[in-house]
């Protein structure tokens, strides 16, 4: 009897673990079910690199939305990486005992800040400011990218700290002996030791950023159209399906499915990269 | 280039890389303290009765009823996906071989579970639950989304707890004449609690913070639904509406603030108990 239920309660461990392959399975079959049909009907062609997205003129074209997804993405890292990895050096090596654990429960907070918190400070404060700085509409690239820097330093700063916390002492205490100065040792001997640790941050910040919905909606603008400039509008694919899966129907509703495989597939390349680059570091 | 001008230019460099480091880690402490003081500061003062009326009414903008589902959907989560996580992390400490191949699928899929971003989840959710399994937009439809989307979380935070009790433990309670699975519950699970519990916390803050996984999923009636079925907003996406139609800033200031506090007060928590896991 007590075998019984020892290999019941196995069985019943085992069914939980599967859940996460029975959720991702799903999500792929229901994702794909719904929006590749719309890539046909459309045509891949047109769907990906078409220029014009108007559903109301049967034009589906999402290349506007990639390409603003990609520059908000590449400008927030701009601003955001080099604060980062900085904050990191300074959370692993240089911050005083006295005040660590509350730096490390700053960068928590603000990790579980919601995004749309995130996203209403944008509105009530960088957009006006940018309205008057431009004095154009004040929902630009360059407001969502300052938005999403915030956003992604603490998964930066966690990850790139815990892979500079990993490096041996031994490495830095050599450079010491060498008569580096702490500043050079920490950059030039530590950081590049601590080098896959952290890009696989940085990626895992480009994941949160292209994947960003709330914040970008609220402050980049909504233009379904190519980004001409850091103070112009823009619109990403999470914009596109959030602000139109409302009330869309039939292809249009499906094309917005497929906006959101092309954000998968986009998701799923960025993953792959995070765990290639955290068993290179597990290797080293 | 003199070696006393090497030198100079060695020290310089350092006093630049000194300067970037601490005005990064200025910069960062004080986005937050600015963001935080900005919302609460301007934000208290709209907090008026009104505001917590029990009923939503167009008049009033009661965040009430969506304060209601919130705590609503953070249950009904977390009733579904803390004993999941937990099994499942079970299953991958204490019953399976490090390198089979199912744990290395597992483990791969949960990886990208926690990768996803939320839209995708809201989309999946409306796809699923909402339409082929017919919930509709329902507070239902929408925990079910939020259990996938914290599962990992949970899963990872369960597993390093497991991972951090002795072996010893579990031999002394085999010596004991325990079984596998009385060891477990009585002896492993019991020692894991804080960093369970740790873990769980961090799931909730992210079912409060969340919006675009509900927004299609457990749609944006503002008032408390009679059942399961109907749909209702939680804070978040009340904020997100307000702010959106723009006719209730005010408003959203308030429900910012209400939002704030509770995520300051869960991440506190989790925080306390991090900070004894690591007495211990």
């Amino acid at each position: 009897m007590k075998l019984n239920k020892e290999n019941v309660m196995k069985v019943v461990f085992f069914l939980a673990a599967l859940t996460s392959v029975l959720a991702v399975a799903l999500i792929c079959v229901f994702l794909f079910a719904g929006g590749v049909p719309a890539m046909a009907e459309i045509g891949l062609k047109d769907f990906i690199f078409g220029q014009k997205w108007k559903p109301g003129n049967g034009l589906y074209g999402i290349f506007p939305m990639i390409v603003g997804s990609i520059c908000v993405t590449g400008v927030s890292l701009a601003i955001g990486v080099p604060i980062a990895v900085f904050c990191s050096v300074f959370m692993a090596a240089y911050c005083p005992t006295k005040i660590y654990r509350l730096c490390q429960a700053a960068v928590n907070l603000m990790a579980g800040v919601p995004s749309i918190v995130y996203g209403f400070f944008g509105l009530v404060l960088i957009v006006p400011l940018m309205n008057q700085l431009t004095g154009k509409d004040g929902s630009t690239m360059l407001t969502a990218s300052i938005v999403l820097a915030i956003m992604i330093l603490p998964t930066i700063i966690a990850q790139a700290e815990t892979s500079i916390r990993s490096v041996p002492d031994s490495y830095y205490e050599g450079s010491l002996a060498l008569g580096a100065t702490k500043e050079r040792s920490m950059f030039f001997v530590v950081l590049p030791a601590a080098k896959s640790g952290v890009i696989a941050g940085i990626v895992l910040g480009i994941g949160r950023a292209i994947g960003e919905t709330m914040a970008v909606v609220m402050v980049a603008g909504n233009q379904p159209r190519i980004p001409k400039g850091l103070f112009k509008g823009l619109r990403t694919m999470t914009a596109n399906i959030v602000l139109e899966m409302g009330y869309a129907a039939d292809l249009h509703r499906e094309a917005l499915i497929a906006t959101g495989v092309v954000l998968f597939i986009f998701i799923l390349v960025i993953n792959l990269l995070v765990s290639m680059l955290n068993r290179r570091t597990v290797h080293e | 280039m003199s070696k006393k001008n090497k030198e100079h230019c060695g020290r310089t460099s350092a006093v630049i890389l000194k300067t970037c480091v601490f005005l990064s880690a200025v910069i960062t402490f004080s986005v937050l303290v600015f963001i935080i003081a900005f919302i609460l500061i301007k934000g208290v003062g709209y907090l008026k009765p009104s505001l917590f009326a029990w009923e939503y009414t167009s008049e009033n903008v009661s965040l009430v009823p969506a304060a209601v589902n919130t705590v609503i959907m953070v249950f009904l989560t977390l009733l579904i996906a803390v004993p999941l996580g937990v099994f499942a992390a079970i299953f991958l400490v204490e019953y399976s071989g490090k390198e089979s191949k199912i744990v290395k699928v597992i483990r791969m899929t949960a990886e990208t579970l926690s990768g996803i971003p939320s839209i995708v989840y809201g989309l999946f959710g409306l796809m699923f639950f909402a339409t082929a399994l017919g919930w509709g937009l329902s507070i239902l439809s929408g925990s079910f989304t939020m259990v996938i989307m914290i599962l990992p979380l949970i899963m990872r935070t369960t597993e390093e707890a497991l991972k951090s009790v002795p072996d010893s433990f579990r031999e002394a309670s085999f010596g004991l004449g325990a079984g596998k699975l009385r060891t477990i519950f009585k002896i492993v699970l019991p020692a894991a609690i804080p960093g369970i519990l740790a873990g769980v916390i961090l799931a909730t803050g992210r079912i409060v913070g969340e919006t675009a996984a509900l927004i299609f999923t457990a749609g944006t009636v503002a008032n408390i639904p009679s059942s399961l079925f109907g749909s209702g907003r939680t804070l978040a996406l009340h904020m997100y509406v307000l702010s959106n139609e723009g006719l209730h800033m005010n408003e959203a200031y308030a429900t910012a603030v209400v939002l704030l506090v509770l995520v300051l007060l869960i991440n506190g928590l989790s925080n306390l108990i991090a900070g004894k896991l690591a007495k211990v």
